[in-house]
């Protein structure tokens, strides 16, 4: 029964990927256009949910602080590119190498902290990072990274005459993220980390080291959400320490997967379908409306969804389904 | 020594403009278990307030906080009544992510409408003025704003501790189902204690424009500074919050003074991060 479920789902999750690889096939869906970029946000922000998910969907520890790993991602491509004129691919690998070991190292005290003052130590960690990065002229202050005109593809991971290439890099991005959060999730690692989340005192109990389960999710997690640092840096062609290392930053990764779904696999992939397009188009057609309107509308949005559905999309379905089953007679219930 | 004893003083007072701030924050975290984040942009929206009744009607700001601290009542009791009251219960996430949300509306509603240029009263009552106490300058805006915020800090402390209102909102802190047996109105002190939040700010940022320029991301800062002292004093706690303040008031001006001022917050918030994780519940926490 469970492994027919689990087929289903990976049956559905690759019909997914396939369709989204085949987009830029049919003309005039993907080309230099603005589709072509809310499509890559879209994907990009989904996979940056998805990595915060790991350690605060399933793990149960709400981190304010992924604009810290994500910056660090982000600087190790642009400081590979414009500092020591490399291509990108060996910042993406040391940024997130550093970000996963700055995890580490952040995470352990802050992990003794309960509820809210984890959170609020999260908050600080981006404000001091936020504050070092602009006065650190190694990394370039406040003024950031440029980024110098370079050939397109993928050796320098750089496109400017089509998307498409970008397009494909923000796919691949989304596919090893999703995979790996798929792969922890019917694995070991993930129960333990369901385990931690619904009792950490249990879990123990059961000989489940919860610090080492962490740990090892927070290291994940920031390695992840570094690669999506260093492809943000890549399609910007710019980085400075307000972009990437902000609250407001953090809050992005929050905000997507607690609106599609906490601790759900296609959470934050729903979340970002409905926050980034809304985002994109509202900025480029209400700024006859004078600067901000965008976040004045997304702001509302928010307030609103959490008045009304505070446990995001997937507990619509799930309450939808409820009431299905509760329906009962149907034949088809609860399959 | 002179300058030293000057850094104290300016850190001391900037320190009890922040208890102020911050015992709002406090009395909401502390009775509701809900982390307000709007309510740096609650202070801004007092300061806004506070700056146009001076420049369009010429109500000094030694008069205007008392329509801020009003105004900024209904507007955190309305808060609640059509955004908290609705997503407070179980988890702490919903209404974190509403006050976000209602923090990004503020801030880009006052950024379109008042464009995000700082703006400054000119010719206030205070403004400009100083008192000089041996060598050491101080500014009588800033000293009248120090003061004036330790006396409200005071009476909120009163409020909570010797009242009957007050001891219906430490009742509906400690458990608000008993609470609520006993006969209390919680739902209605959650509102009241929200629109008390909303009104402490209002008053801070009523005052506060007497010597400070208002633009849509003043409250950003204040309100971060104001989740540290909370966090750093024990949540709940107004004597916690008046220490911490006081202790992140002088760390900032020492550090700015002393270090450069591009680390002053740098300061502030290791400060804050050594101090939880020796005392991992703040400083009076239990």
């Amino acid at each position: 029964m469970k492994t027919t479920r689990f087929q289903q789902r990976d049956l559905v999750w690759g019909a997914l990927v396939v369709m989204l690889a085949a987009l830029p096939l049919i003309p005039g869906v993907i080309g230099n256009s603005f589709r072509a970029h809310v499509m890559i946000m879209v994907l990009l922000y989904a996979s940056m949910a998805q990595s915060w998910n790991i350690v605060s969907g399933y793990a149960g520890q709400t981190s304010f602080g992924h604009s810290v790993f994500f910056g660090i991602g982000a600087y190790g491509a642009g400081m590979a590119v414009v500092t020591y004129g490399l291509t990108p691919w060996p910042g993406f690998l040391a940024g997130a190498l550093l970000a996963a070991v700055v995890a580490v190292l952040i995470s352990w005290p802050c992990f003794r902290l309960s509820g809210h003052y984890f959170a609020i130590a999260t908050f600080a960690i981006v404000e001091i990072f936020n504050r070092l990065f602009m006065v650190w002229d190694w990394v370039g202050g406040a003024l950031g990274l440029d980024y110098p005109i370079l050939p397109d593809g993928w050796v320098n991971f750089v496109w400017s005459q089509t998307k498409v290439g970008f397009y494909y890099g923000a796919l691949a991005l989304f596919v090893l993220i999703f995979g790996i959060v798929r792969w922890i999730e019917t694995h070991r690692l993930g129960y333990y980390l369901r385990a931690v989340r619904e009792g950490q005192e249990t879990a123990e109990s059961l000989g489940v080291n919860s610090t080492a389960v962490k740990l090892s999710a927070m290291a994940f997690s920031a390695f992840l959400a570094a690669l999506c640092g260093g492809f943000f840096v890549q399609y910007n062609y710019r980085v400075d320490p307000p972009m990437v290392m902000s609250l407001e930053m953090s809050m992005k990764f929050v905000l997507i997967t607690i609106l599609g779904g906490l601790g759900n696999f296609w959470g934050p992939l729903l979340g970002a379908m409905i926050l980034i397009p809304l985002q994109e188009y509202t900025r480029a057609y209400l700024t006859v409306l004078g600067s901000g309107v965008d976040l004045v509308i997304f702001g509302l949005i928010i307030v609103l969804m959490m008045v009304k559905q505070p446990r995001g999309i997937m507990g619509i379905v799930t309450d939808f389904r409820a009431r299905r089953r509760r329906a009962g007679a149907l034949p088809d219930a609860g399959a | 020594m002179d300058i030293f004893a000057q850094v104290i003083i300016d850190g001391l007072l900037t320190g009890m403009l922040y208890a102020l701030v911050a015992a709002g924050l406090s009395l909401i975290w502390g009775v509701m278990d809900v982390i307000h984040f709007a309510h740096g942009e609650f202070l801004m929206v007092a300061m806004y307030l506070s700056f146009w009744l001076g420049f369009l009607a010429g109500v000094d700001p030694v008069v205007s906080w008392i329509a801020s601290g009003v105004f900024l009542f209904i507007i955190g009791a309305l808060t609640y009544r059509l955004v908290i009251s609705h997503c407070i219960g179980k988890s702490a996430m919903p209404p974190l992510l509403a006050t976000f949300g209602l923090s990004l509306f503020l801030k880009n509603l006052c950024m379109n409408r008042f464009s995000p240029n700082f703006r400054l009263l000119q010719d206030t009552l205070l403004g400009g003025k100083t008192v000089m106490i041996g060598s050491v300058v101080i500014g009588l805006p800033q000293l009248v704003t120090g003061v004036f915020s330790l006396i409200m800090l005071l009476a909120l402390y009163y409020l909570i501790k010797k009242t009957r209102l007050g001891w219906a909102i430490q009742a509906t802190a400690m458990d608000r189902e008993a609470a609520e047996l006993m006969g209390i109105h919680t739902d209605r002190i959650y509102l009241l204690v929200f629109g008390m939040g909303g009104a402490c700010v209002g008053i801070a940022g009523g005052l506060m424009t007497s010597y400070l320029a208002v633009h849509p991301e003043v409250g950003s800062l204040f309100g971060l500074i104001a989740f540290l002292i909370v966090a750093l004093g024990g949540f709940g706690s107004i004597p916690g919050a008046l220490v911490a303040a006081l202790i992140i008031g002088l760390v900032e001006a020492l550090a700015g003074f002393y270090i450069a001022p591009v680390f002053k917050y740098v300061a502030v918030f290791m400060l804050y991060l050594v101090v939880v994780m020796v005392r991992p519940k703040g400083l009076f926490g239990w």
